[in-house]
């Protein structure tokens, strides 16, 4: 479980998060959603250690991040995925590379097995026939499905998406969204998704979260944001919204 | 705005910076024992860093050796003593001109292009996808960069000094008159006279260099991983790279000959 109680953050002359607080069960996916520069983004890098919170707690399963020391941040981590706007990929590393750096680098598994592991991930978000490629050489949206099957190689608890269909088309989009829904379910995965999609919302989320000038606006599961007469909820998840 | 504040402000930027690129250092070479896992990276950078550089390392060097003849030549024959040219020639190569040259141009080529290459990586959260993997930016990104150009600055400045050394030779034989003969057994007593086995003209060329390229690499890596902003910040990186580089190898050039042939 995630659990963020209070965080306040400061980035250079503009307070990004202002008493944020949140839960994300295990199991679920959570979406978060809100204007720009409300801190979407900022709270998954809080979540992976990236950023440190000037004020407040954060948790996963129990244990204090912000407390953590560098090797405690490289553990926790081994137990999550994220996965960047535009996939993150390394330029000069092929598709395939890019998606056993995570093992590789760690040394875990024999390179038969990791052969093995890298070509399972890449079937299941359907990249496996460009495995050799270059990320300079695949659109958008392939970089984004090579970004997610690196984030679940590892096998993680938890998978952090940071906006997954920024600049896709619906049809790229709607395949991504089904990807991250399916990883739910069929890896047991907890999701946390910043995302302005509404279709993104409704087709990967269980539980949505709106935040206002740096904290949650409202929050509730899907169907109880779809109804609601909140503004935040109408402007984000109403009709004519995405 | 106020003058005093702005200075404060100026200041306390520019430490910051160096205390970065400090920190970067020392945990470069913290990072040192796992080389042998970046060695793929170290042989690309090393490649990269040695192709891109020579060509213009080796047209500089000689035309710099040439000019250094050509002006050293033009008053000694005034004295009628183009007999020293060689040595004049040798020693200035070797002491300061090899190393400074090969520097600065791996300064604008090398460096600007690492500082583009992990300022694009930073503004488009590749360093922070190697975080997220729990692989560490300094062993995988800058150790192997550092180390290559630890190695290619000091090759590149013994090519550098040979070719300065025998750009003077043309000068000084077609323009000043000078025997080549006579010409390359003054540059190569000047430069064993000291009567170690490494000549201290050559070592303490070569410890520049060493420092220079190590220099770079690092002060391009800490512009590239302190990029942000998009383009503009890339290109801002890139910038205060060369900048920061090409001041430091004036700054420390000075420091190593002042120690070496004044202090030490």
């Amino acid at each position: 479980m995630i659990e963020i109680d209070n965080v306040h953050k400061r980035l250079g002359d503009r307070d990004i998060l202002r008493g944020l607080t949140l839960r994300v069960p295990k199991g679920v996916n959570f979406v978060l959603m809100g204007p720009s520069g409300t801190g979407k983004s900022v709270t998954l890098k809080h979540v992976i250690g990236i950023f440190r919170p000037d004020q407040g707690d954060l948790r996963v399963d129990g244990q204090d991040v912000a407390a953590m020391n560098r090797s405690e941040l490289m553990n926790l981590r081994k137990r999550m995925g994220y996965l960047f706007q535009n996939g993150a990929l390394i330029n000069w590393l092929s598709v395939a590379e890019n998606v056993a750096l995570p093992l590789k680098e760690h040394g875990r598994l024999p390179k038969s097995e990791l052969d093995e592991r890298v070509h399972q991930v890449l079937k299941l978000v359907g990249m496996d026939h460009a495995a050799r490629q270059s990320p300079s050489d695949i659109s958008g949206g392939m970089k984004l499905r090579a970004g997610l099957a690196r984030a679940l190689i590892t096998r993680p608890e938890y998978v952090l998406y940071d906006e997954p269909n920024a600049g896709l088309d619906p049809i790229i989009s709607q395949q991504i969204h089904e990807l991250i829904a399916e990883v739910r379910d069929t890896l047991s995965v907890t999701g946390l998704i910043v995302t302005h999609s509404r279709a993104c919302a409704t087709q990967c989320g269980d539980r949505i979260g709106i935040l206002e000038d740096g904290r949650l606006g409202v929050e509730g599961s899907v169907d109880e944001i779809v109804a609601s007469e909140h503004p935040l909820a109408r402007a984000f998840m109403g009709e004519g919204a995405d | 705005m106020n003058p005093l504040a702005a200075t404060t402000r100026l200041i306390h930027a520019r430490t910051s910076d160096a205390g970065y690129v400090c920190g970067l250092m020392l945990r470069t070479a913290m990072a040192l024992p796992r080389l042998h896992h970046r060695l793929r990276f170290l042989l690309d950078n090393a490649f990269n860093a040695g192709v891109r550089a020579l060509p213009v390392t080796l047209i500089v060097a000689a035309f710099a050796g040439a000019i250094l003849a050509m002006q050293t030549g033009i008053e000694l024959r005034r004295f009628g003593d183009t007999a020293v040219l060689g040595t004049i020639t040798a020693l200035s190569m070797c002491r300061e001109m090899g190393p400074f040259i090969t520097g600065v141009i791996l300064a604008a080529t090398v460096g600007s292009s690492i500082a583009a290459e992990l300022g694009t990586m930073k503004v488009s959260d590749e360093v922070d996808a190697l975080e997220v993997m729990s692989i560490d930016p300094i062993d995988y990104l800058v150790l192997p960069r550092v180390i290559a150009l630890a190695v290619m600055c000091p090759t590149l400045t013994v090519l550098s000094n040979l070719i300065g050394i025998y750009g003077g030779s043309i000068i000084a034989e077609q323009n000043l008159g000078v025997a080549p003969d006579l010409y390359w057994v003054s540059a190569i007593e000047a430069l064993t006279s000291s009567g170690t086995l490494v000549p201290k003209e050559v070592y303490v060329g070569l410890l520049k260099s060493l420092v220079f390229g190590v220099t770079i690499a690092t002060v391009s890596c800490a512009a590239g991983l302190r990029a942000s902003g998009g383009a503009l910040g890339v290109g801002l990186a890139v910038q205060t790279a060369v900048r920061n580089s090409v001041i430091l190898i004036i700054v420390l050039g000075f420091v190593i000959t002042w120690f070496f042939y004044f202090l030490a």
